[in-house]
């Protein structure tokens, strides 16, 4: 499967998270990167050039740290323009049709901040709904996102190998056609220590 | 010498005092003129100043106001106006010569002479009705079309009229006007007469020759006309260029309209056609705006002095005698053309205020009136004694014009309001740009402009980037855009912005100063040279201030910082960054910026601008320990403790 990856992070070289990511990923052949922040650092984006990117793949990625509940503001400002009506949606809009649409998330906060009992209110997934939306109005398969709870706090903890190191293995197993869709589709959110359980 | 000052004094003084005071009055400059040429009279007769001969003279302003009006009319549009040309105007002339000769012969004149009157009635004004609709703005109207639509036909009309009248001499006026030749001094039709004459007897080239000669001569010198404007004006104007010198253009534009008037007479057409036809031949060229205000100063000024001789033409004497016969002639004549045109307007569709224009516009008997009277007494037609009349007729029609006009303003135009409004939708919306300066800088401005469909009136002042440009098909006008009457004929007063993108700190700020003074409702968008010359142009009232070359250096800087391998993103927010705080500091000094003193000299700058600088690094310094790099605050994380009580999301 041809794996592309949205990598974006307005603070990039300051997110410990991301850029553990980003270098776990780097080594990984066969799969396109795009820092999104760097390739339109004026928010210029190319939609010929990025609905080309998308047709020549089977898996589209975005890989980013949740802001205020969403995406940061590139992600919305590429949906906005590279998901045209007649592409990827409404009549004729079936050029997406089939593909692969998830999303590799560091979050702030705790696991258990997110749910009714939480500060954050709502479950991960809940606040995700309007990805998810889109996937099915493009009539693309939503695959759960990949996620890393409590950021801040692991980076003090543990580092934050363990996460990017299963950033990778991720990227690989779909690359490779490795991973169990049924079992990753049935998934609420798959962390590093879900792995085993997705991957054949 | 003396007299000639005495003269030339006389009539300035005269005009500078009557037209800002008639102005000030709102009856418009061509009354102003009238009047004080009234007022001068009686000095012009002590002076024994043959007013008749001046005016002949001054004749040559209409020559000149129809080559501008040539200018602003190109080849197309005159073709498009064809049918209303022959239409409108044909059915003005012929209908109102046929009736004003039939009302003559009613009364006894003989069908001749009563011919010969219909036709120097049926004649209006080209130089006030074309002066006064351009004064008030209503050129493009559909009344002022109109108006000038028939006025065109009559100028043309003239030609043939010239031709016809000596065919109705009469024996025994022939033999009347020599008894009474030489008893007529200054003033009135015999030395008008003679003038005319002259005009079309002792040089022609086609006097005397078979008609098939004279038309290939005539045929011959319309055609140079079209090859002069369209092939030799511009090598003749890139050479003229390379002096340099205004007065050399000038010089060289009015050789031209002389030239092709000279040449117009010399095979008997009306100089004032040809010098039209000049003026659309030119219309498309890039050095019509240049020629539009050399030539203006000129129209004007011979205009004003034409319209003061009517003025002071008018023989006070015979009038109070035949008062009442006079005053009567000119308002039945007035009324009776302004009926015939009031029928044509109807016929051709002209509503509401236009009609009304285009009626009460055209009623008086003009400057073309006074020739041909001229000319029929001459040649014999029309009898001394009532030319006299008919010439005070002429000149009484023409003054009680500005009335006519002032009545249409305030009288009709008030009632007609929605009218007006309706007919306003026709009118080009389109926003009106004037780029001064087509260059590196400006070229940009201008194709930007064109990326949005707007279509920028261009103005530069190289000769050799203008044949460049050619090249590519882009129109640029050759001129000077710091001169005030250039932009006037570029058409400052309805453009919406000006663009100045001229090099020249000094000519920068003029220009700014004078259109933000002149012109208010123009936004300025002007280049600034550097720092200081932004408080120049600021304090001058430009709208906005682009220094040249900030934009660029910023960007150079933003790809030093990416080169560094800084993410190309945070090299953005930081260049965005030294932009804010450089104009905060730009702010900051401008209450020390001293207007023509350097900055390098200027102690409270210097002393202030090292004082924000320091306050600057310090700020910038301690960014850096806060929260690392300046630039990237809003995305950097709160410090971990924090965060677990924040619902803010960070990763």
């Amino acid at each position: 499967m041809k794996v592309l990856v949205y990598q974006a992070h307005p603070g990039a070289p300051h997110s410990e998270a991301n850029k553990a990511m980003d270098v776990a990923t780097d080594a990984v052949e066969g799969i396109e990167f795009v820092d999104l922040y760097a390739t339109y650092p004026r928010f210029d984006i190319d939609v010929e050039v990025e609905q080309a990117r998308l047709l020549r793949s089977d898996a589209i990625l975005f890989q980013y740290p949740l802001f205020w509940y969403s995406t940061p503001s590139i992600i919305k400002e590429w949906q906005d323009l590279v998901l045209e009506h007649g592409f990827a949606y409404g009549s004729g809009g079936d050029k997406l049709t089939g593909k692969i649409w998830s999303m590799g998330i560091t979050c702030g906060a705790p696991e258990e901040a997110y749910g009714a009992e939480g500060y954050n209110g709502f479950a991960l997934r809940t606040l995700l709904t309007p990805m998810e939306q889109t996937a099915r109005l493009c009539h693309m398969t939503f695959l759960p996102p990949y996620v890393l709870y409590g950021a801040l706090a692991k980076r003090e903890a543990h580092g934050l190998s363990p996460h990017a190191e299963g950033w990778r293995r991720w990227l690989i197993a779909l690359r490779d056609d490795q991973v169990d869709l049924t079992k990753a589709g049935a998934c609420d959110v798959i962390q590093a220590e879900d792995l085993n359980e997705v991957i054949r | 010498m003396t007299g000639f000052l005495m003269l030339v004094t006389v009539f300035l003084i005269a005009g500078v005092i009557a037209v800002p005071l008639a102005a000030r009055l709102g009856l418009g400059s061509v009354l102003g003129y009238l009047i004080a040429g009234i007022a001068i009279s009686p000095i012009l007769q002590w002076l024994n100043v043959d007013i008749i001969q001046i005016q002949h003279f001054a004749e040559f302003g209409v020559v000149m106001m129809l080559f501008l009006v040539g200018l602003e009319l190109d080849p197309k549009m005159l073709w498009a106006m064809r049918q209303r040309l022959l239409g409108l105007g044909g059915m003005q002339v012929s209908v109102t010569t046929i009736l004003i000769a039939a009302i003559a012969m009613a009364f006894g004149l003989q069908w001749s002479v009563s011919l010969a009157i219909g036709m120097v009635f049926a004649l209006s004004s080209t130089a006030i009705v074309l002066q006064t609709l351009n004064e008030k703005g209503l050129m493009q109207s559909q009344g002022g079309q109109g108006s000038f639509q028939v006025l065109l036909f009559q100028d043309i009309a003239v030609i043939p009229m010239l031709a016809l009248l000596p065919l109705l001499a009469l024996p025994e006026v022939a033999e009347h006007a020599t008894q009474v030749s030489d008893s007529h001094g200054a003033h009135g039709g015999n030395a008008h007469g003679e003038d005319g004459h002259d005009d079309h007897g002792s040089m022609s080239l086609v006097e005397g020759r078979p008609g098939w000669q004279v038309g290939l001569i005539t045929l011959a010198a319309v055609g140079s006309i079209g090859f002069i404007g369209s092939v030799l004006t511009r090598p003749l104007f890139r050479f003229v260029t390379m002096a340099n010198l205004r007065e050399v253009f000038v010089a060289t534009a009015l050789a031209l309209v002389v030239g092709i008037a000279l040449l117009m007479s010399l095979v008997g057409l009306s100089p004032a056609l040809g010098t039209f036809l000049a003026g659309v031949v030119l219309a498309n060229s890039e050095y019509r705006h240049e020629l539009e205000s050399d030539i203006d100063p000129f129209r004007g000024l011979l205009l004003g002095l034409f319209f003061m001789t009517v003025g002071a033409a008018i023989n006070f004497g015979l009038l109070a005698d035949n008062f009442v016969l006079v005053v009567g002639i000119t308002l039945g004549v007035m009324l009776l053309k302004a009926g015939v045109l009031y029928v044509l307007a109807r016929v051709f569709k002209l509503a509401g205020a236009d009609r009304w224009l285009f009626t009460l516009g055209l009623a008086q008997a003009g400057e073309f009136g006074f020739v041909l009277l001229s000319f029929t007494v001459a040649n014999n037609v029309i009898p001394q004694d009532i030319a006299q009349i008919a010439l005070l007729v002429v000149a009484m029609s023409m003054l009680l014009t500005p009335a006519l006009f002032i009545a249409y303003e305030r009288l009709i135009l008030p009632r007609l309001i929605d009218a007006q409004e309706q007919a306003a939708d026709e009118i080009d919306h389109r926003s009106k740009i004037i780029v001064v300066g087509y260059g590196r800088f400006g070229g940009i401005v201008a194709r930007m402009l064109r990326q949005i469909g707007e279509q920028p009136v261009l103005v530069d002042y190289s000769a050799k980037q203008l044949e460049a440009l050619r090249k590519f098909d882009v129109k640029v006008f050759f001129g000077d855009g710091t001169r005030a009457d250039l932009l006037h004929a570029a058409g400052i007063e309805d453009a919406k912005m000006l663009i100045i993108a001229i090099d020249g700190k000094e000519q920068v700020t003029h220009l700014t100063e004078h259109v933000a003074r002149h012109h208010s409702h123009v936004h300025i968008v002007a280049r600034a040279y550097d720092r200081p010359h932004v408080y120049d142009l600021y304090q001058a009232g430009a709208h906005d201030i682009i220094r040249e070359t900030f934009d660029s250096a910023v960007r150079a800087g933003r790809s030093a910082y990416e080169a560094l391998g800084i993410h190309p993103f945070q090299a953005e927010r930081l260049a965005q960054k030294f932009k804010k705080t450089d104009r905060q500091l730009l702010v900051a000094t401008a209450s020390v910026h001293k207007p023509g003193v350097p900055v390098s000299e200027n102690e409270d700058f210097i002393a202030l601008a090292k004082e924000l600088n320091a306050q600057m690094e310090e700020e910038l310094q301690g960014a850096k320990a806060g929260f690392g790099i300046e630039g990237a605050d809003g995305w950097t994380p709160p410090p971990a403790k924090i965060a677990v009580d924040t619902p803010e999301e960070k990763d």
